[in-house]
C-alpha cells in the first residue's frame, strides 16, 4: 500500500486536471450568461448545488465521496410502502 | 490474469468485443436480462430475447473460449407496464431450466415507482418458488439512494430469502455499506460518468475489504467499456495490492457467488490436461 505522500504525488496532476475542468466549465457558463441570458430557475438551482458540492470538498473527514453522493440524491422516505400502498 | 465479468450485456456488444475480452483474460461472464436498447412491444419479444440469452450468446462466447451464463426477468425500465411484466414473468419458467441460467435478474427499480415495486415483488415470488438466486439492478444518479433503500426494505421484509444468494448491483459510496451490512453480496459497476470509476471501486475495496464484493463492466447500451474489469485489475496493481486480493475480487468471488446456483458448471481454464504426446 502506498503512503499518503506517494498517493498525492501519483494523483496530483490528475486532481489538478480535474479541478481545471471544473473551473473552465464554470467560466464557460459565466461567459455565456454575460453574452446571452441568465440561467433559468432549474439551471440556477443546479449551479447552486455545484457551489455547495465544492464546499463539501473543503470539509475534513474520511467520507467526502459518500457525502457528495448523498448530497446529489433524493431523500429516502421510510414509510414509502405505506404511502404507495404496496 | 483470468477474470470473470459478473454483469455484462453481450447482446449489445460486437463479436470483436468478445475477441478483445478473451485476449484480456475473461474466461466467463454472466449476462442479466435487461433493456435491449428499445422497449419491446410484447411478451413474444422477450421470448426471442430469452432465446438469444440462452442459445445464441453462449455459442458466440464459446467461440472465444468464454463461458456464458445468464439471468432472466423483465427489467425495471420496462416493468412500468405491469400487464406486460406479468406475461413475461409467466413465461420465464419455460426457460428457467436452460443450462446457463443462474437465476432471476436483473430485477430492481429504475424511477422508484409503485409499478416497478409491484413487479419487483412478483419477481421475488418467482425466485422463491423456483429456488433461484437473485441479481438486482439499483437505479442511477439521484434515484440510487432512495431506490436502493426501497429494494433493501422489500428484500429484508421477505423472510423466505437467503441473503447470501442475492446480489445487489451498481453500489456506490453511499449504498455499499448498507448492502454488505445486511448480508447481501454487492456489485460495483465500472461505468463512465453515471456509476463508478476503477479508482473509486478500488477505494471501496480498500474501505470494505474484498468479502462479498464483485466488480463488473455492465457493457450495455449506454456509454460503457466492456474491458473495465481489466482496468480495475490494473488500478489495484498500480496501488500495490496483492495478486491474491485482486484474484479474489475478479475471479474467486464470482465463482463463490455463482456456485450457489446448480447451473453454474464453470470449468477453470487450468483444469484441462495437455493431449498425450
Ligand atoms: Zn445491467
Amino acid at each position: 500500500m502506498h503512503t499518503a505522500t506517494q498517493i498525492l504525488e501519483n494523483e496530483f496532476l490528475e486532481v489538478r486536471a480535474k479541478l481545471l475542468e471544473v473551473a473552465a466549465t464554470l467560466d464557460r457558463i459565466d461567459r455565456s450568461v454575460a453574452e446571452s441570458a441568465p440561467l433559468d430557475t432549474g439551471a440556477q438551482s443546479s449551479r447552486n448545488r455545484v457551489d455547495e458540492a465544492i464546499r463539501i470538498l473543503l470539509e475534513e473527514g474520511p467520507d467526502r465521496a459518500e457525502q457528495l453522493q448523498r448530497f446529489f440524491s433524493h431523500e429516502y422516505e421510510k414509510d414509502w410502502r405505506r404511502d404507495m400502498e404496496i | 490474469m483470468d477474470y470473470i465479468d459478473p454483469h455484462i450485456h453481450m447482446v449489445s456488444r460486437t463479436t470483436d468485443d468478445y475477441a478483445t475480452l478473451a485476449r484480456m483474460g475473461c474466461v466467463a461472464m454472466s449476462e442479466p436480462a435487461f433493456w435491449a436498447g428499445f422497449d419491446r412491444g410484447s411478451a413474444d419479444g422477450f421470448r426471442d430475447y430469452f432465446r438469444q440469452l440462452t442459445e445464441v450468446e453462449p455459442k458466440r462466447a464459446a467461440q472465444f473460449g468464454i463461458q456464458h451464463f445468464t439471468w432472466l426477468c423483465i427489467n425495471a425500465k420496462e416493468a412500468e407496464n405491469v400487464s406486460l411484466s406479468r406475461d413475461v414473468i409467466a413465461m420465464i419458467p419455460e426457460f428457467i431450466h436452460c443450462k446457463n441460467v443462474l437465476g432471476i435478474g436483473e430485477i430492481g427499480l429504475n424511477k422508484n415507482t409503485k409499478n416497478e415495486a409491484t413487479v419487483f415483488l412478483e419477481h421475488l415470488d418467482l425466485a422463491v418458488k423456483f429456488e433461484q438466486q437473485i441479481l438486482i439492478h439499483t437505479p442511477h444518479l439521484e434515484d440510487k439512494y432512495q431506490g436502493t433503500r426501497m429494494i433493501l426494505d422489500m428484500l429484508c421484509d421477505d423472510s423466505r430469502l437467503d441473503r447470501t444468494r442475492v446480489l445487489v448491483d451498481h453500489v456506490e459510496e453511499h449504498t455499499i455499506d448498507e448492502v454488505l451490512d445486511r448480508g447481501f453480496w454487492a456489485g460495483m459497476t465500472l461505468y463512465p460518468i453515471t456509476k463508478c470509476t476503477p479508482a473509486r471501486a478500488v477505494d471501496m475495496i480498500e474501505r470494505f475489504g474484498g468479502e462479498r464484493l464483485l466488480a463488473n463492466s455492465a457493457g450495455d447500451w449506454g456509454p460503457s467499456k466492456p474491458t473495465a474489469v481489466p482496468d480495475l485489475i490494473f488500478e489495484m496493481r498500480r496501488r500495490g495490492h496483492s495478486e491474491s486480493l485482486i484474484r479474489k475480487v475478479v475471479y474467486e468471488n464470482p465463482i463463490e457467488f455463482f456456485s450457489q446456483s446448480p447451473n453454474f458448471s464453470f470449468t477453470p481454464r487450468d483444469a484441462g490436461s495437455d493431449p498425450a504426446s
